[in-house]
């Protein structure tokens, strides 16, 4: 009998501490299967955040570290300068990167830092209590914007893909989602693309990936899907804001 | 033999260099030396002064609280410091800066004009070397040899043609406080 | 070898490229900006890496990540900036990660000014950041001791998995002295299998200070304990000046002790049994080189620049059986050797407390 569906080498065979419905499951698999498609899994060094996914040390089977909250990408920095032929990732939801950790991550692409961050992008803080985060829509209710978040109150959502493809060390940004199966396959695309950037030595990468929080967003997951794309695609853009010349 | 020297002027005459100087020379006829500035904001524009210590044996405290000598290069240092040296010990004043005489009657003051002597071996920049050698004659801490060695060991390549311009102002210096008359004993 | 005159933080740069370190990130502060100055040059000479970072929280982080990553690494600030590191000084000795932390003690609290002090005693030795931790904290007093201490601080971090922070002031990186750097000597660094390097074949490492188990956290905690025990009873180091029939024993680290060893100098000339004893080692306290004295020490007299800090860990160790006195200037003014003289004579052979 033929096995058409496996588990990526890069992933543990444990199960994960996500909720259902919860899309981090989604992303660490194409994390893992790009590692693996790309064959660099024995000189992978990931770096976990603060967040919901602070236990994806456990779950990526490569050498990891955990990091401070926000700080994964200054850890990286020095990873990766000792170590510049392994390939460095974090991985890091909407307070880590940004709320608290923005100074590192604007810095980390400023400098234009030779590793992949994976950033997912929830709206919502969803470890802590369904508080707002950075990127929480104008009007979303939260458990501490429980009338809506208000502009006059909280200012606007971070646009954090366009915020950081304007820097000259960045070399690819790009903005996807995971909300159905097509976009799930163009978002491997992008991951994929995202480590290439890293092995060709080009400079920063960035992958920011719309993802679902049924639990804290108080939907049933079907409905947190079709939430994300109705609300949260218009106001984040899709698309490849930054690519170099020299892939896809 | 202990010499805590505590040299004091305006941020850009050479001060501080002064002072590493001296601490260089000791340093090369195996004495004890430490060198200290004042540093910080007040460096700039304002007073700059670096404390030396030259000593037989080795040197508890680096820090020139109660000088042995004095080097007053502007005003506002004499006042600030005169109170500070130890009794029977040196003042020497750059009498072409500062136009105010001494207090204290018991320590030694000389008045040396620095700059015009300076100016007459063809060079401002030597002022400090002048008075520099007045110590030295009056304090034997170290020999002007070990400061020409010095210079030598310090300046880059291309600055060496300066060291005998060096050496001139030290002799000047040193020639002038060994005749008291000219350089105003207080 | 001939002796050169160098100054104190550009000695600690040197020290520390000689102790095989090559990985410096840090971010500008007064009044160490000349170690960072000097190792911007002298690193990449030696093929290492030099990053200003864009904060100390940056820095401490990147520090965390290349100490994990297996190097030889060092960061350098200053009283706010080292308070900034705190949250990231945790995390090293949590997840059990050797680097040297210098701290050129400033001013303070808040901004304070760029003035020596030793106002940091208590941030360093107990604790600083959250957590049941320990980091073993270093006092130079000299600049040829900034470049003994710091192969000191390399090997220590290896041997222990173990931050170790250097102490310093504005004046010790200030001041130059002679000092004999001998021959550079090839650094063996002692192979770290527990590096997260990338998996090559091996094992998966996990760098890490997240136990979520409570009786898992509890048991890091013991092995940490355990470990410092071990450092408390192995590593103590001070040195003694002067100290034989000392009736009156003065202590001081850094700074503060080379004024004391002027004062116990003017005291024994006037016939005053006075001695020093000045910790090199803040945490672990030198608690052994108390026991010997104190039969014969009528008194101790603490000196430090700040207003009472390592005068706690004193009473600790003399635990009542001596007087413990303090004299302290804070705010960056200096004790001047004639005022703690004074102070020496007013207590010399008084009654007890």
């Amino acid at each position: 009998m033929k096995k058409v569906f496996t588990r990526p080498r890069s992933l543990k065979d444990i199960p994960t501490h996500y909720c259902p419905g919860c899309t981090h499951g989604i992303v660490h698999r194409l994390v893992a299967e790009v590692i693996d498609e790309l064959e660099i899994f024995d000189r992978t060094i990931g770096v976990a955040p603060v967040g919901c996914s602070v236990f994806a040390y456990n779950y990526f089977d490569c050498d990891m570290f955990q990091a401070s909250h926000g700080r994964a990408p200054a850890v990286a920095t020095g990873i990766k300068r000792v170590l510049p032929d392994r390939v460095v990732f974090t991985y890091q939801g909407d307070g880590d990167l940004a709320a608290i950790g923005t100074g590192e991550i604007v810095h980390a692409a400023a400098r234009g830092e030779k590793f992949t961050v994976i950033f997912i992008n929830n709206a919502i803080y969803a470890m802590t209590g369904g508080q707002m985060a950075p990127t929480t829509l104008l009007g979303q209710k939260t458990t501490t914007t429980p009338y809506g978040r208000d502009k006059e109150v909280n200012g606007y959502p971070v646009k954090v893909a366009e915020m950081l493809s304007v820097l000259d060390g960045t070399a690819y940004v790009a903005r996807v989602s995971v909300h159905d199966p097509a976009h799930v396959v163009k978002a491997k695309k992008a991951i994929k693309r995202a480590f290439e950037v890293q092995l060709a030595n080009l400079g920063f990468s960035i992958v920011e990936v719309l993802s679902a929080c049924p639990t804290n967003w108080g939907l049933p997951p079907a409905e947190a899907l079709k939430w994300l794309a109705e609300n949260m695609i218009p106001y984040y853009p899709l698309g490849e804001y930054k690519k170099p010349a020299e892939v896809g | 033999m202990y010499e805590a020297i505590l040299i004091a002027g305006f941020g850009g005459q050479g001060v501080l260099s002064t002072g590493q100087l001296l601490a260089y020379a000791g340093m090369l006829e195996g004495k004890h030396v430490s060198w200290i500035p004042s540093y910080g904001p007040e460096m700039r524009g304002g007073t700059a002064n670096c404390g030396v210590t030259i000593s037989d044996s080795p040197i508890s405290s680096p820090v020139v609280t109660e000088p042995t000598s004095l080097i007053v290069m502007n005003r506002p240092s004499l006042e600030k410091f005169e109170g500070n040296v130890v009794p029977g010990g040196l003042i020497l004043i750059n009498s072409s800066l500062v136009d105010i005489k001494a207090t204290r009657k018991d320590v030694r003051v000389y008045y040396i004009p620095a700059n015009e002597l300076a100016e007459e071996l063809g060079n401002a920049r030597v002022a400090g070397n002048v008075i520099l050698g007045a110590l030295l004659e009056l304090t034997r801490a170290v020999s002007l040899d070990a400061v020409e060695k010095s210079l030598r060991e310090v300046l880059p390549a291309h600055r060496h043609k300066l060291i005998p311009l060096n050496r001139q102002a030290l002799e000047t210096g040193a020639a002038l406080v060994r005749r008291p008359a000219t350089a105003q004993a207080g | 070898m001939a002796k050169i005159l160098m100054k104190g933080n550009e000695a600690i740069g040197e020290g520390a490229v000689r102790a095989g370190c090559r990985y410096f990130f840090g971010y500008p502060i007064t009044p160490q900006s000349e170690l960072p100055h000097y190792l911007a040059k002298r690193l990449p000479e030696v093929g290492g890496v030099y990053l200003q970072s864009e904060s100390e929280t940056g820095a401490i982080n990147m520090v965390y990540g290349a100490a994990g990553a297996g190097a030889r690494v060092m960061t350098s600030s200053s009283g706010p900036g080292i308070s900034l590191m705190q949250e990231g000084i945790s995390y090293l000795a949590g997840a059990e990660l050797p680097c040297v932390i210098v701290n050129m003690i400033r001013g303070g609290p808040g901004l304070g000014n760029i003035a020596p002090a030793q106002s940091d005693y208590f941030q360093a030795t107990k604790g600083g950041g959250h957590g049941d931790y320990r980091v073993i904290v270093l006092a130079p007093a000299s600049v040829q001791e900034i470049i003994d201490l710091m192969r000191v601080a390399f090997d220590l971090a290896d041997r222990y998995r173990n931050p170790v922070m250097v102490a310093g002031d504005g004046i010790l990186g200030q001041m130059m002295e002679p000092v004999e750097l001998g021959e550079e000597e090839e650094i063996q660094i002692p192979p770290r299998p527990w590096a997260a390097t990338g998996r090559m074949g091996g094992e998966k490492k996990l760098i890490n200070s997240l136990y979520i188990v409570p009786e898992e956290l509890e048991q890091h905690n013991l092995k940490l304990a355990r470990k410092y025990a071990l450092i408390t009873e192995r590593e103590q180091r001070w040195e003694e000046y002067r100290l034989g029939g000392a009736k009156l024993v003065l202590v001081a680290f850094g700074t503060a002790a080379r004024i004391c060893k002027a004062v116990v100098d003017r005291c024994r000339e006037e016939g005053l049994a006075v001695g020093l004893i000045r910790p090199i080692t803040l945490w672990p306290f030198p608690q052994k080189a108390f026991e010997p004295v104190i039969e014969e020490a009528e008194r101790f007299l603490v000196v430090e620049m700040n207003l009472g800090q390592m005068v706690e860990d004193v009473r600790l160790t003399v635990n009542g059986r001596r007087p413990v006195h303090f004299y302290g200037r804070c705010g960056g003014m200096l004790p001047v050797a004639a005022d703690v003289v004074r102070e020496v004579k007013k207590l010399y052979g008084g009654e007890g407390q």
